[in-house]
């Protein structure tokens, strides 16, 4: 039987009409051999451009449609959808991309034309080739994986966890919280962070669906969209979950004292400890490289004031393995190393301190107790505030970090409500853009801060003149006075930027997801798709996609959930069907193909000396289709015959 | 005025990454070389070297594999299976006479727009230089 193609050719407005001549290219593919119609339209993906299609199918009995338009990966589900909904199998159906490779690459409209009418031409001769394909529907377990318990993972945890559907949230320290539990008050608000957030943590606690994991990490993850299996460590920590109460007792009685990580090392912790009196879990937790007992084989002071015998320094690493259909990486952020910035003087000058070492000096419940102070003790009377630490930076981060301009200004503002210091703020540009944000700046605009336009260039102790003596000297071009300034001042606070974690890398191959050019997890798409990846049912949320304030991330961390319930909730969900089979006939029994699997989804069979596929373990990789001797392995979507006509098409 | 030499290259790029990364090109509106029509695959470990001799004795000048970086492949190991049979391929197309800057095996990420263009670029360059494949002249299989 001959085919009826359809053609449909998209201007896309002017993103592929300007350099591509879209008339001419409809005039071309209607001679194309089996070609019914060919059209072109302003804007194919839209009502009117779908219902074009739909009616020809009708009217005209097309049995092929090829669209050329945008990218497979904006649009291919919306025409199949479109072939799929006027009788036709979606997958009769080819995508042509003249305009992410062709029409935007060149402001050369010959070639460009020439080049769409090769990609047409390609498309029209494969479809001939396109089979019939029905879609694989897979259950999917209702249960979701969310890594990271920061206020990202919370909100999602709790979303989905309200619906009815089991949580199991992964958080890598001893309490969840993430930075958020670290911080003193919240920009433009000034509300209080521990006041927002504790609520929450304990909700997550107190949660019959979320099974919390702290001190865990996940060391695998593997199986496919719907049917994940999901490895995780917990780390020893020494103290019985079940038994503690949280009573404190230990903590009281351990002799150790160490500076304490969760206060930047400013304040002190036992060897046996929460990081902070709210922790969640209120179980504490024994540093293993502390702790008398496993560096001297001594004390056990612990032990002897538990009153529930929750000590246990026999406790092992534990792995458990945990069945889910989805997940969301909510891991957060590493704040930018400011010792790597020498002139600044990080770490060599005493009073540079960053901006999270701030947070703690004058969070209430920090080592100071929430009073500014120097390290002699005494309160500073001039501060300045450096923007951009290791953010727009091209030695650097080229990103901007997003929240630093706001948080520095409410840095400003502690410091003049907690002290008489005068305030010097550094910054390059203000970036006041979010609900109430704008307002805030004006705010401390009248709080007698002042506001210098230029990048510091060194912050140094060496006085140039009697009134710099014993102070720290910050040195910046004021680009609006366009003069170099000395300001000497008591102490410096550096809004240090949003990193990648360290762990990024290590955790994108664990799941199998890409990292943008910045190393943040890479979104489906930046729009459309902002906490989707390119791996199904794997989404990202909050500052482990890109920096994000507090309300950004609790908005993504809503919205991965939203994402993950729809297609739970369904309870079942379609897989594209591009997988493998082999022919019987055709199979020689030669067994290349089984060890290149890498899902084992081959095996062979003795009785009768052929390899067979497991299709719902396929996934559609090809790599045993391009190894077989005998040509006997086909991929569905992708067959030798499809991709020989298609190249040949090209070539032609 | 004579006219340039316009080399045909034949891109086979892995849904994933090179795909992406060649969309994130146009995306981001960078100009470099039309000269690629891309075959959009699953991955790069389904190149069949089958496929790449087809589009060299169908008329094209050049192909370009592209796939994730090594580590990265969405497939877990198509790419590094994709490395063993390109040097099997190149000492194949060395054989037949064709010159091993026709066929290239690059990795591009979804983040890689830029790369992407620029190994296009520098390609379509080096391509240029070469001339014509003219695969019957120069392919002579022996008997």
């Amino acid at each position: 039987m001959t085919e009826k193609i359809g053609v449909y050719i998209c201007h896309c407005g002017m993103n592929i009409a300007r350099t591509v001549d879209c008339k001419a290219l409809a005039e071309y593919a209607s001679h194309l051999p089996n070609v019914t119609v060919a059209r072109d339209y302003q804007f194919m993906c839209s009502n009117p451009g779908q219902e074009m299609i739909k009616n020809d199918i009708r009217e005209m009995k097309l049995t092929r449609v090829v669209v050329a338009s945008c990218s497979p990966l904006m649009h291919e589900p919306t025409f199949r959808r479109a072939v799929g909904s006027a009788g036709l199998n979606p997958f009769l159906f080819h995508m042509a991309n003249i305009r992410e490779q062709c029409s935007w690459i060149t402001e050369n409209r010959d070639l460009a034309t020439a080049r769409a009418k090769d990609i047409v031409r390609a498309a029209v001769m494969r479809v001939n080739f396109n089979e019939p394909l029905e879609v694989q529907k897979v259950p999917v377990n209702s249960s979701v994986l969310v890594v990271g318990g920061g206020i990202t993972g919370i909100e999602a945890a709790l979303q989905i966890a309200d619906s009815g559907k089991k949580v199991y949230l992964v958080e890598k320290e001893p309490t969840i919280g993430g930075y958020m539990a670290r911080f003193d008050k919240t920009f433009p608000t000034l509300d209080c962070a521990a006041c927002i957030l504790t609520p929450k943590m304990v909700s997550v606690e107190q949660h019959e669906n979320i099974e919390l994991l702290t001190y865990s990490d996940v060391t695998a993850f593997s199986g496919y969209v719907g049917k994940f299996t999901a490895k995780i460590r917990k780390r020893p920590r020494y103290v019985d979950e079940e038994k503690c109460t949280g009573c404190g007792q230990c903590e009281e009685k351990c002799p150790l004292s160490v500076p304490n990580e969760f206060d930047c090392k400013l304040g002190k912790r036992k060897a046996i400890y929460r990081p902070f009196p709210q922790a969640v879990p209120n179980v504490p937790v024994i540093d293993r490289e502390h702790c008398l007992y496993f560096t001297k084989g001594i004390c056990k002071v612990c032990v002897m004031f538990c009153p529930h015998q929750a000590i246990d320094f026999e406790q092992k690493e534990k792995y458990v393995e945990v069945p889910v259909g989805s997940a969301i990486l909510a891991t957060g952020f590493d704040l930018f190393d400011a010792s790597r910035i020498k002139e600044y003087g990080y770490g060599r000058l005493p009073n540079v301190i960053t901006s999270i070492e701030f947070e703690r000096l004058t969070h209430a419940s920090g080592p100071t107790g929430g009073r500014i102070l120097l390290k002699n003790g005494k309160a500073p009377e001039s501060v300045a505030i450096v923007h951009c630490v290791g953010s727009r930076d091209q030695n650097y981060n080229e990103h901007c970090s997003r929240v630093c301009c706001m948080y520095s200004l409410k840095t400003a503002h502690l410091v003049r409500e907690k002290t008489e210091a005068k305030v010097y703020e550094f910054y390059i540009d203000m970036r006041a853009f979010g609900k109430g944000y704008e307002e805030f700046y004006k705010r401390v605009l009248h709080e007698d801060v002042t506001l210098i336009r230029g990048r510091v260039a060194e912050i140094s102790e060496v006085a140039q003149n009697p009134s710099e003596k014993g102070k720290l000297i910050v040195v910046a071009e004021d680009t609006l006075l366009g003069i170099v300034r000395r300001v000497p001042v008591d102490m410096v606070v550096l809004s240090v930027g949003l990193e990648p974690r360290k762990d990024a890398a290590e955790l994108a191959n664990i799941f199998r997801i890409s990292r943008s050019k910045d190393g943040f997890f890479l979104e489906k798409h930046p729009k459309l798709a902002p906490v989707a990846t390119a791996g199904q049912g794997i989404y990202v949320a909050g500052s482990c996609q890109s920096p994000k304030d507090i309300p950004d991330s609790v908005a993504q961390g809503g919205a991965a959930a939203a994402n993950v319930l729809s297609f739970v909730d369904r309870g079942e969900i379609e897989l594209e069907p591009t997988i493998a089979s082999i022919s019987e006939e055709a199979c020689s029994g030669c067994k290349i193909c089984v060890g290149l699997c890498p899902y084992g989804a081959i095996s062979f069979d003795e009785s009768n000396g052929r390899a067979a596929i497991t299709s719902v373990l396929c996934k559609g990789c090809g790599v045993c289709v391009a190894a077989c001797p005998s040509g006997a392995i086909e991929q569905q979507n992708f067959t030798n015959k499809q991709l020989l006509t298609e190249i040949e098409a090209i070539c032609s | 005025m004579e006219t340039r030499f316009e080399p045909k290259i034949v891109g086979f790029l892995c849904r994933w990454c090179a795909y992406t990364g060649a969309d994130l090109a146009g995306l981001s509106r960078i100009n470099y070389p039309p000269n690629v029509t891309p075959v959009r695959v699953n991955c790069s470990g389904r190149v069949d070297p089958t496929l790449v001799l087809k589009a060299l004795a169908s008329g094209a000048d050049g192909v370009l594999i592209a796939g994730c970086h090594p580590g990265d492949c969405h497939y877990i190991s198509g790419n590094s299976k994709m490395v063993r049979r390109f040097k099997l391929l190149q000492r194949l197309l060395e054989q037949f006479g064709v010159e091993k800057e026709r066929v290239r095996l690059e990795w591009v990420s979804a983040s890689e727009g830029g790369r992407y263009a620029s190994i296009v670029e520098s390609m379509t360059e080096e391509l240029r230089s070469l001339g014509p494949l003219d695969w019957k002249q120069k392919v002579v299989i022996p008997a």
